[in-house]
């Protein structure tokens, strides 16, 4: 397996004792959307700046195109912050011409004016964005020099709704370019919707790593099936899996929706208040963790 | 009158709980007092100002003049210098042992005055006549408050926005380019030297058109000196913001590398009466040989030559402050 990006056993600890990544090995693919997801805390900006080259590991080691990362790494490379100022008094246009000199090989300022919708604010001062605007300049300087990896920390955190679709929606975009993206975020549903592969982080460490949809068939391969119920309980006896009445919901705990939507008919129950809940990747973060992404 | 009570007595916690600033407003009087009793505390005690160019010999009629209390004898190697002091109303009398002359200035009180007390106590001297316009105070302190402006212009425009910029995440966003400290740093470097050296020429000009200044010297030379002050100002300033983390404490470290100059490098006053250890660390700050060199070609008429020792001061100055800000930089706080 050829990976653009590995890290093998990094570790950091800062001055103070705090041990904020605690030997974290993994291998990134090209063309994938790689995610570190965890809650506040969980080590993931840290590791994600030892690879970036802002921050130097305590001990381990990182590859790009298997070798240790050289000057190439930064003409190659895209970085967005988790939060970043820019330089004071200065225009939208102006800070993207000043990125664009910083490199060998950059995309026309038009363009990436065109694919981050920028240009309604392009002669406003650029600390002078809102949240969801500014957040779409800092991902076009991250995508100035058309680079092969583009790490992306905590991309729309503090975001509204409106906003995080728009980003999304961009990053998606990047990815059908066959760019690598390298994304942390504690939203789980950002997770689901746009890595490929993801490590799931908790004090520091890796707790399991793979697919979304891997990873939820490995630990939750549960499903759950809700129908409303007036205060009586159909009757239910012989049906396969684990049954829970409340007193307006009735929840089965199956491993085969098909099966148990079967036996439902069978037995002639009304579905008109039928739905079914997959697991979410918050459901797998508290079984793989015992605590909650928000604690 | 409870809402203004209870803002009244939180203010005050405010203040008290922050032991930086309380620390500075009680420790900075008290510098500022100890440094003005130092620099004044050898009083001059003399009266006129007697400029000696050659020797007369202690047990001569000339001599025992010399050593009166109410004579402060100051000894020239140029002739030349000596008249323009002399022009100026910086000496009172000139004496020369070549040919046995003296001037005096006909358009200076304090010079007739000298005349007849050196009068009095010798004989057989030439006398010789030279006017011209007395160095007023404004002449000898816009020097001063020339360099002072540079030294501003200088730390905290480039110490400030720096530090700045590193706790903000400004730099850390760049330190993400490929650009090097080096391009970053000489970029910040020579921008402000244009604006230093600009700013710094216009007010200069505005004081020759408003003041009347005396500029006995040459104007590149002077241009020559701001330059290189500039440079060795922007890059202590450069060495301050190296590492800093946040602006509390950029300010406070900016602080207290400007307040010692402002007191110490003849800006406002001159430090002849003060004792020679403190005329000797004065010598340490570049401030003091940008304001020395700027007066001596303006109102001594010095040449590049005359100043080279203070020019050459500040290129070392340059030099090592730059280097020592290139090993130290950091894009950001740790």
């Amino acid at each position: 397996m050829t990976y653009l990006l590995e890290v093998k056993d990094l570790r950091k600890i800062y001055r103070n004792s705090v041990t904020a990544v605690d030997g974290v090995s993994f291998g990134i693919r090209p063309g994938i959307c790689f995610g570190l997801l965890g809650p506040n805390g969980a080590g993931k900006t840290t590791t994600i700046e030892m690879m970036e080259g802002i921050t130097d590991p305590t001990s381990g080691t990182i590859l790009y195109k298997g070798k240790a990362p050289g000057k190439q790494f930064s003409q190659q490379t895209g970085i967005q912050f988790q939060s970043t100022s820019l330089p004071d008094f200065l225009t939208v246009r102006e800070v993207l011409e000043l990125f664009h000199n910083f490199y060998k090989k950059a995309l026309p300022v038009e363009l990436l004016v065109e694919q981050c919708s920028l240009g309604e604010f392009i002669d406003r001062e650029a600390n002078k964005l809102s949240g969801g605007q500014k957040q779409r300049l800092l991902l076009a300087l991250a995508l100035i020099n058309d680079p092969e990896i583009v790490f992306l920390d905590e991309p729309t955190t503090g975001l509204d709704p409106q906003s995080r679709r728009r980003f999304w929606e961009l990053i998606q975009s990047i990815k059908t370019r066959g760019k690598t993206i390298v994304l942390t975020t504690h939203y789980m549903d950002e997770a689901e919707l746009l890595c490929d592969e993801l490590v799931i982080m908790d004090h520091g460490r890796i707790v399991d790593q793979g697919s979304p949809r891997f990873l939820l068939d490995k630990h939750l391969p549960h499903k759950r099936v809700c129908l409303d119920i007036d205060g009586h309980a159909p009757a239910l006896a012989g049906m396969s899996g684990e049954l829970i009445a409340g007193e307006d919901q009735l929840e089965i705990i199956t491993t085969s929706v098909e099966k148990t939507l079967a036996e439902l008919m069978q037995r002639g129950i009304d579905l008109s208040t039928l739905r079914v809940r997959n697991p979410t990747l918050e459901d797998l973060f508290i079984t793989l963790t015992g605590h909650q992404l928000r604690d | 009158m409870k809402e203004f009570i209870a803002l009244f007595i939180a203010r005050n916690k405010e203040y008290y709980r922050d032991r930086a600033a309380i620390g500075w407003a009680f420790l900075f009087p008290l510098l500022v007092i100890v440094a003005c009793a130092l620099a004044f505390s050898n009083p001059d005690t003399s009266v006129f100002r007697v400029g000696v160019h050659g020797d007369f010999a202690a047990d001569t009629a000339v001599g025992d003049f010399l050593e009166q209390p109410y004579i402060k004898v100051l000894r020239y190697d140029s002739l030349e210098r000596g008249l323009e002091r002399t022009r100026h109303h910086q000496l009172d009398i000139l004496l020369s042992s070549e040919g046995d002359r003296y001037w005096v200035n006909s358009q200076s009180t304090a010079s007739s005055a000298v005349e007849k007390l050196f009068l009095n106590d010798t004989e057989g001297f030439q006398r010789e006549e030279i006017s011209g316009r007395k160095v007023r105070y404004v002449d000898w302190v816009i020097p001063g408050v020339l360099g002072m402006n540079l030294m501003f212009g200088a730390l905290f425009g480039v110490g400030y926005v720096i530090v700045r910029y590193r706790h903000n995440g400004v730099l850390k966003r760049f330190h993400a380019t490929p650009i090097t400290a080096l391009h970053f740093l000489s970029a910040q470097l020579v921008s402000r030297l244009i604006i230093v050296v600009v700013v710094n020429g216009l007010i200069f000009v505005g004081c020759l058109l408003f003041l009347d200044l005396i500029v006995l010297g040459s104007y590149l030379n002077l241009l020559l000196i701001t330059i290189l002050g500039a440079l060795s100002m922007i890059t202590l300033g450069l060495l301050i913001a190296s590492r800093t983390a946040n602006e509390e404490l950029a300010g406070g470290m900016l602080n207290i590398a400007t307040w010692p100059m402002l007191l110490m490098s003849d800006v406002w006053f001159t430090l002849d009466e003060a004792p020679l250890w403190m005329q000797q660390a004065a010598n340490f700050m570049p401030l003091t040989h940008v304001v020395k060199a700027l007066r001596a070609v303006m109102i001594e008429g010095a040449s590049l030559t005359d100043v080279s020792h203070h020019l050459v001061w500040l290129a070392l100055m340059t030099a090592l402050c730059l280097g020592i800000a290139s090993l130290l930089f950091r894009w950001h706080k740790r």
